[in-house]
């Protein structure tokens, strides 16, 4: 391990940098510029002061912080629901169609995922394709209001996150040991006995690392709100993009920025305390 | 009295996958309390017909009786049968307290029941210290007794092995072998297993059902297919063989014939068995069947000695007779014959004891 080769020295010293330059750095502007005054031409001045975060107090955001975490959560159960059944049909398809069938859920990457979030609003628009379609089939004589309701902004945060939910779930089921759910079989345990024994705990940290990786973009994932959402769905990224790009509030944008890092840590922390929880019961399943 | 002796009957059971058949239609009768091996190569669909048994397989055609009632429509929970899995198969998030009461809790059996019968099936096994161990704390021996504790705690009717040995290193193989007789012996559970390894299957069964290619080949005592196998296969499968090809030279009487036999006629006792001029045979002979002298005894083929290999209890030859056929002879190690210890390159007369030949149909 003490050796040094050039190569090893070339690759720390990029990596480094790079977390120097491009994470170290940006971050303790924000965590500096958030305890600085909002200036007109230089956007911030001295001096230090608490007063943004005391800002941040306002019911106004912590509404604003409750609201993006709801939709967050009711994001990650949709996107559970759907992924968990998928992930779980996947695994049983045979070998040489799994590839294709993660290669649909990886395909819609290569588009911009703004791009999609606009071509999803083309759907739910008043006289958008969805519409024309129920009305065509008779299921409805008006068109239903979907566009700028919480429902679409769901909508749209389901559709881009869900195979970050997926591929984890599909990872875990991929290593779930056909023996066992016959061995379950065998003792007498029927389908829901064996699934909530040995499938279920054993697929947990899938489900976890899913649902992390789902909850916490959610809750910043600004342009989707913006684009799904109108006015009133504001999340908590929103309200910090508004402080940054419309009001020129770059302290109070930074504090609300940090305050969404403390909440997403605080999240994870919950999320290693919950796999050691599971480790002491015994899961020694590798982690997703 | 006869039909109260069957457990489980298997009538014109077939199984393909695939548009392959695996399991040609296939019957096959389960007596209460015994050792029954399913022997035979990887591919014989000797596996398949255990899982036929468990449930974890829907046979294309025919019947599995239990108790005389059809069971092959019921799902493995359903069945009064347990499986040893071949990979054991234990939940690795459960300890193994949990692992062998996993079974009766699914049956919601009374707390205090369970955890008696648990530490029952533990002792059985010898594995109560390791109650709060969990599988990857085990070794592998120890693991597979886990498996067997979980299987045997359900008290099944019938305990089906998938080849529970093939994991384990030879002298734990050994003692596993014992260990499960002695646990068939005391709990009385009639036992159905799968092996490939022939040694196995004859130290350890009642009977040993040899099969090829999806069908039964022979079913029988270990000595009745050790001695008397009924196809060249079986001889070759079950222990090492000489097969000699010959031909009836002379029909004597109903007990006599001779044979030609590496161009010479030996005379042979065939027991009331019928055999016409001219038929070709092949005389099968175990290694411990042959018997090597010296090269101017009145009888045997000549060859000369190309192998010695010194086995303590056993002293075995590779001989090449005069006709270019390799054979192997097996001879139990004894210090006071001076005629013993061929060396290598000596000429040798490969006799064998008379009577102890098997003679089969010819195959081409």
């Amino acid at each position: 391990m003490k050796t040094r080769t050039p190569f090893k020295t070339a690759v720390l010293t990029v990596t480094w940098g790079w977390m120097i330059i491009f994470v170290l750095l940006p971050n303790l502007l924000v965590f500096s510029s958030s305890f600085l005054q909002r200036d007109e031409l230089e956007f911030v001045r001295l001096p230090v002061t608490l007063e943004n975060y005391t800002r941040l107090l306002d019911p106004l955001y912590g509404g604003v912080m409750l609201h993006s975490l709801w939709m967050a959560a009711v994001t990650t159960v949709v996107c559970l629901l759907l992924g968990y059944p998928f992930a779980f049909a996947v695994s049983r398809f045979p070998a040489r169609l799994k590839p294709l069938l993660i290669f649909l859920v990886i395909v819609p990457f290569w588009t911009n995922s703004l791009v999609r979030t606009y071509a999803m609003k083309l759907l739910l628009s008043t006289n958008g394709i969805v519409n024309d379609l129920l009305i065509t089939i008779g299921l409805i004589d008006e068109p239903l209001r979907m566009l700028y309701t919480e429902g679409a902004v769901i909508a749209g945060l389901v559709y881009i996150l869900l195979p970050f939910m997926i591929l984890p779930l599909y990872a875990v089921f991929e290593q779930l040991r056909r023996d066992l759910l016959e061995a379950s079989y065998d003792l007498g345990a029927g389908r829901w006995e064996t699934f909530v024994r040995v499938v279920l705990p054993l697929t947990l940290p899938g489900v976890i690392a899913g649902c992390l990786l789902v909850m916490l973009p959610a809750m910043g994932m600004f342009f989707t709100a913006d684009v799904l959402g109108g006015a009133k769905n504001l999340l908590v990224g929103n309200i910090i993009k508004n402080q940054f790009l419309d009001a020129r509030d770059w302290p109070f944008g930074a504090a609300a920025s940090l305050m969404l890092t403390i909440v997403m840590a605080l999240l994870l922390l919950a999320y290693y305390r919950s796999v050691k929880l599971i480790r002491r019961r015994g899961n020694d399943v590798a982690l997703a | 009295m006869e039909n109260n002796n069957k457990l489980l009957q298997l009538r014109g059971v077939s199984k393909s996958f695939g548009g392959k058949q695996v399991l040609a239609p296939t019957d096959l009768e389960i007596r209460h309390g015994e050792f029954i091996t399913l022997l035979g190569p990887s591919g014989c669909g000797k596996t398949t017909l255990l899982r036929l048994i468990g449930g974890f397989e829907q046979p294309d055609s025919g019947s599995i009786l239990l108790d005389g009632i059809d069971i092959a429509g019921l799902p493995p929970n359903e069945r009064p049968v347990n499986t040893v899995f071949q990979s054991y198969a234990l939940v690795p998030h459960m300890n193994v307290f949990d692992n062998v009461a996993y079974g009766l809790r699914a049956e919601r059996r009374p707390r205090e029941e369970i955890a008696a019968r648990v530490r029952e099936a533990l002792a059985v096994v010898q594995l109560q210290e390791l109650a709060a161990r969990r599988p990857d704390q085990l070794s592998g021996g120890q693991q597979q007794r886990v498996a067997i504790a979980r299987a045997v705690v359900k008290r099944p009717r019938l305990l089906l092995l998938d080849e529970p040995l093939s994991a384990l290193d030879y002298k734990l193989r050994k003692q596993m072998q014992y260990e499960l007789k002695r646990i068939q012996r005391e709990l009385g559970i009639t036992f159905l297993f799968v092996t490939h390894d022939q040694e196995e299957a004859l130290s350890m069964s009642d009977r040993v059902v040899v099969m090829r290619e999806g069908s039964i080949e022979q079913t029988g005592t270990p000595r009745d297919v050790y001695e008397n196998p009924r196809s060249l296969f079986v001889a070759r499968f079950v222990g090492e063989i000489n097969v000699f090809d010959v031909e009836v030279a002379e029909v004597r009487d109903s007990d006599h014939i001779s044979v030609r036999m590496a161009g010479r006629v030996v005379g042979l006792q065939v027991r009331g068995r019928r055999y016409d001029r001219g038929t070709r045979l092949h005389m099968l002979l175990r290694p411990e069947d042959l018997r090597l002298l010296p090269p101017d005894a009145d009888r045997g083929i000549p060859g000369q000695v190309i192998e010695r290999n010194y086995k303590g209890m056993t002293l075995d030859s590779v001989v090449r007779l005069d006709t270019g056929q390799e054979v192997r002879a097996s001879e139990f190690f004894d210090e006071d014959d001076p005629d013993f210890d061929y060396r290598r390159g000596e000429p040798v007369r490969v006799s064998w004891v008379p009577g102890w030949e098997k003679l089969l149909p010819h195959e081409d």
